[in-house]
């Protein structure tokens, strides 16, 4: 029998393994930001906005699925998140509308605004996309100034009739002023740039831009392994935000993301290897010029330490969206999913996923047989 | 009620969603539609292995591209905008709506991104038949992702698979099927679909039309032409099929839609059916008793024949929904305004009660004392069952007065007629364009050339219209009966909502901008641009 918690379980699962899935596809992003440091000659930058241009839409899509599950599994997150850090969201899908027209409006004939705009629209993807996506996940464990009243709605809030309220009138951008959150903003932000290099070369068929890429290896690298050993050592000595599983009660505990990593020990080793596996990426690269798989290492690694970091949030007794100013107004897996009938329904469609991924894969390796170089952009029937 | 939300937060809100929403439906239908025309000139090209149908295909490719990359560029705000916008019914329906949404884009958003990257840059990577198949594979993602997103919209005009759970606060989904194949999604998705390809057709004649006066492109055009035609006929046969589907469904589950659609305030039996028409302004309430229309030519007894399968139906105006006492189809009679009102009311207090009698439930056997629990357990239940007995009326305790249950009759009665016109005037468009290019020569009819060129715009905007129709019609209501927009939207100040309205009009509109200028351009340059472009072959 599978029991409601059991789905709920699952589909926090499925949204922690879809964040990591974002988080790597960033890469996109990250080499974005790089359009006008990396490439310096225009064919340089024909050449990086073709072969990323050919990936966005799967990072694009992800995002967009991210969203939809979440509204799907976890409601309560849905209507408290997105309506309450209102602009930490518009700015970030702000710089993603701008992106999806980017790659192909921007050497068109007729382009009435110039490549130039719409590569400066790329930057700004790139540099908003990961820097607020890492804002939004490092709230997960520092918390928002949030209340949820389900009763609000027949009437019974003080301030209104609305569910969720967000406490402070920044509406998500008071998430800035807090160091630990910022710290994460970078590190996804050079994470992401890190990615970009290793990906260009793995992928690019350009020696000039292929050597550019390992500096930018080691220039990107290096502040990722600082701002995210800033915002885990700090994460794991901080309070957290813990759940009473008896009552319910959410209070804080001393050492909480530590203690779950402790007490899941799959997932903190799972962490562990992800970390070493994105630093051996990124380390092997950086002193064996010949080793061009950096991506993978660094990618799968990417993948599974974000969703084990997600993970700690939402299980082991965990508040995975807290708020800071009403303990108990904190959105746990069990009081923000949906419920037993549609996440069973869900999971049935989530047996598609593997389907989905068996022809990206295809996809990907047939467009992807050959390397991209200068002469691959203008014969493959569609460039950017 | 006293605790509702700023009007100008709601108003913003409903203006940016349909701002987002109207520029979303500028460039969809068109990639639905291209989606189609290219999937089978390429199939004729895989088939008889002639190049010209390559190009033909690579041209009307190269207009996809240009359309499908701002048409996800506004859809991406549309789905998140449920959550920044409209906060509450996130919660309150999140259960039922969300699935949809993921299922979209599990199902269809992941087929269509990675076979569209495919069908851009494999034509010389892949095989002819996997090529084709990556083609028919964005058609079929488009189309399923309209599939999705039209059944969350038809739940929310028609909801139904669903329970309220008090002590979740929320509408909780118990039949999925009932959700998904509602007679009103399907209809709804039949139609939609139909009319994006109606855009793709007319769009593909009016652009082949313009080559043809130019001279230019002289078989490129007929092939497409020949195609486009049949395919728009049969489309706006089944436009016209699907529309009276749609009637049907909108006079049984929201007839007060159906009669701001024909502005029809009184009812009767044997209504007749608005042909043309004219609102009279002077109007102002739904019971002042001014003659609503200034003209009106209409068919006898049409509208109770298409809206309730009988001539002489009685068809309820809209002072007969304010003030019921009609007699339904079921043989009951029709609640007033007033009354719905009052369970309305009475179905929200027994939320509050219950919610109240819950906690001290909780509190009291928290504390111990099971006497006090059983009492408030017992309340509670009793609330319960008067919040069931009510709670299909359950939004209408959120409304004033019977005016706020009437949409914007103007809009919705004009929307309505115009775009039937515009329907019913392609179907002889259609029939004209294929009887000339199969019986006369098209090629130097030049005015009925002109006539195609010229109305390219007009299924874009009877597509408009009709979702003018849908979602105007619809008002006050978010969920029909359930949640009006008064209540389901977020806990913002007016003021963000109008920076973000203003930034995405802003940033739409400089888009759209600089996608017609592209699609000129490229429209300009003809097929033979895009093959040299591409590098490979010149077209013959």
């Amino acid at each position: 029998m599978i029991t409601y918690e059991f789905l709920q379980k699952y589909w926090w699962f499925v949204m922690s393994l879809l964040g990591g899935l974002l988080v790597f596809l960033m890469f996109v992003q990250g080499g974005q930001s790089m359009l006008g440091s990396l490439s310096r000659k225009e064919d340089e930058k024909k050449l990086l906005v073709n072969t990323l241009g050919r990936k966005w839409e799967y990072t694009f899509t992800t995002l967009v699925v991210f969203g939809g599950a979440f509204f799907a599994a976890f409601p309560l997150f849905y209507s408290t998140s997105f309506g309450g850090a209102y602009w930490v969201w518009m700015i970030m899908l702000f710089s993603f509308v701008l992106q999806a027209v980017s790659y192909e409006f921007q050497s068109k004939p007729g382009n009435i605004f110039g490549p130039t705009t719409y590569r400066i629209l790329l930057f700004l993807n790139g540099l908003i996309g990961t820097f607020l996506l890492g804002i939004i996940v490092a709230s997960f464990f520092t918390g928002s100034e949030f209340t949820v009243g389900k009763g609000n709605i027949a009437g019974l809030g003080e301030s209104g009739i609305v569910i969720s309220q967000w406490q402070n009138p920044l509406m998500g951008l008071e998430l800035l002023g807090n160091f630990r959150n910022i710290s994460l903003g970078l590190a996804i932000f050079f994470l992401a740039r890190t990615l970009a290099s290793l990906f260009f070369i793995n992928r690019l068929n350009h020696k000039t831009l292929e050597k550019r890429s390992h500096s930018f290896v080691i220039y990107n690298g290096i502040p990722f392994v600082v701002f995210f050993l800033v915002f885990l050592i700090w994460t794991l000595i901080a309070e957290g935000y813990a759940v009473n599983p008896q009552t319910g009660e959410v209070y804080l505990e001393n050492m909480k993301y530590l203690n779950n990593f402790i007490e899941m020990p799959i997932v903190g080793v799972l962490f562990l290897l992800g970390v070493v596996s994105v630093l051996y990426g990124i380390i092997n690269t950086i002193i064996n010029s010949k080793f061009k798989k950096g991506i993978w290492f660094a990618g799968v690694g990417t993948v599974i330490t974000v969703t084990m970091l997600l993970l700690v949030t939402g299980f082991n007794n965990t508040a995975y969206y807290p708020s800071s100013v009403d303990l108990q107004s904190s959105l746990t897996i069990y009081n923000s999913s949906s419920s037993y009938f549609t996440l069973s329904v869900m999971s049935v469609v989530s047996l598609f996923i593997p389907i989905v991924i068996a022809y990206i894969v295809f996809a990907w390796r047939s467009l992807e047989k050959k390397k991209i170089g200068l002469k691959e952009i203008e014969t493959d029937g569609h460039s950017y | 009620m006293d605790f509702l939300l700023n009007a100008a937060t709601v108003n913003w809100s409903r203006g940016q969603f349909a701002l987002t929403a109207m520029y979303h439906w500028i460039f969809v239908p068109l990639t639905i539609g291209l989606a189609l025309i290219m999937a089978i000139m390429e199939s004729v090209y895989v088939r008889t292995g002639d190049e010209k149908w390559k190009n033909i295909s690579k041209f009307w490719q190269k207009l996809f591209g240009i359309n499908f990359a701002i048409g996800i560029a506004t859809g991406i705000i549309l789905e998140f905008q449920f959550g920044t916008n409209w906060s509450n019914y996130s919660w309150f329906v999140g259960d039922i709506f969300g699935a949809p949404l993921a299922i979209e884009g599990i199902v269809a958003f992941f087929l269509e991104a990675t076979f569209v990257s495919v069908m851009f840059f494999g034509w010389n990577r892949v095989s002819k038949g996997v090529h084709l198949l990556s083609t028919w594979m964005v058609f079929l993602g488009a189309v399923l992702s309209a599939l999705w997103i039209l059944i969350a919209n038809a739940w929310m005009q028609y909801p139904v698979g669903m329970q309220f759970n008090p002590d979740t606060v929320r509408n909780e989904m118990v039949d999925f099927w009932a959700v998904a194949l509602s007679p009103v999604a399907i209809n709804k998705f039949l139609h939609t679909v139909f009319a994006s390809l109606a855009v793709g057709a007319s769009f593909v004649v009016g652009i082949s039309a313009w080559y043809l006066l130019k001279k230019r492109h002289i078989d490129f055009s007929l092939k497409s032409i020949k195609l486009a035609s049949i395919i728009g006929l049969i489309t706006f046969v089944m436009l016209a099929y699907t529309g009276d589907g749609s009637a049907y469904e909108v006079s049984q589950k929201q007839p007060m839609k159906l009669a701001a659609m024909e502005g029809l305030y009184e009812g009767k039996e044997g209504a007749g059916l608005i042909m043309i028409g004219m609102l009279n302004p002077a109007k102002q309430s739904y019971d002042d008793n001014v003659d609503p229309y200034v003209f009106k030519l209409e068919i006898p007894k049409l509208l109770s024949l298409l809206g309730y399968r009988d001539l002489n139906a009685f068809v309820p105006g809209i002072k007969d929904i304010v003030d019921g006492g009609y007699t339904l189809q079921d043989g009951t009679t029709a609640l007033s305004f007033e009354e719905r009102k009052a369970r309305g009311e009475l179905a929200i207090k027994a939320l509050a009660d219950y919610q109240v009698a819950k906690k001290a439930e909780k509190e009291a056997l928290n504390t111990g004392n099971s006497g006090a629990a059983s009492i408030a357990a017992a309340s509670a239940a009793n609330h319960e069952i008067i919040l069931r007995e009510n709670y299909a009326h359950f939004g209408y305790g959120y409304l004033e007065t019977g005016e706020d249950l009437i949409p914007d009759v103007p809009l919705t009665f004009y929307s309505f007629h115009i775009m039937v016109m515009i329907g019913m005037y392609f179907i002889l468009f259609f029939i004209v364009v294929l009887y000339f290019l199969y019986k006369k020569d098209l090629r130097k009819t030049k005015w009925l050339l002109y006539v195609a060129l010229w109305s390219i715009p007009l299924p874009y905007i009877s597509g408009q219209l009709g979702w003018i129709v849908a979602e105007v019609g619809r008002q006050p209501w978010t969920i029909q009966d359930i949640l009006p927009v008064d209540v389901a939207a977020s806990a913002l100040a007016p003021g963000h909502v109008i920076t973000t309205f203003v930034m995405f009009a802003l940033i739409f509109t400089a888009l759209l901008i600089a996608a017609v200028t592209i699609m000129v351009k490229q429209i300009k340059k003809g097929p033979e641009g895009v093959v040299l472009e591409s590098g490979t072959e010149i077209e013959g």
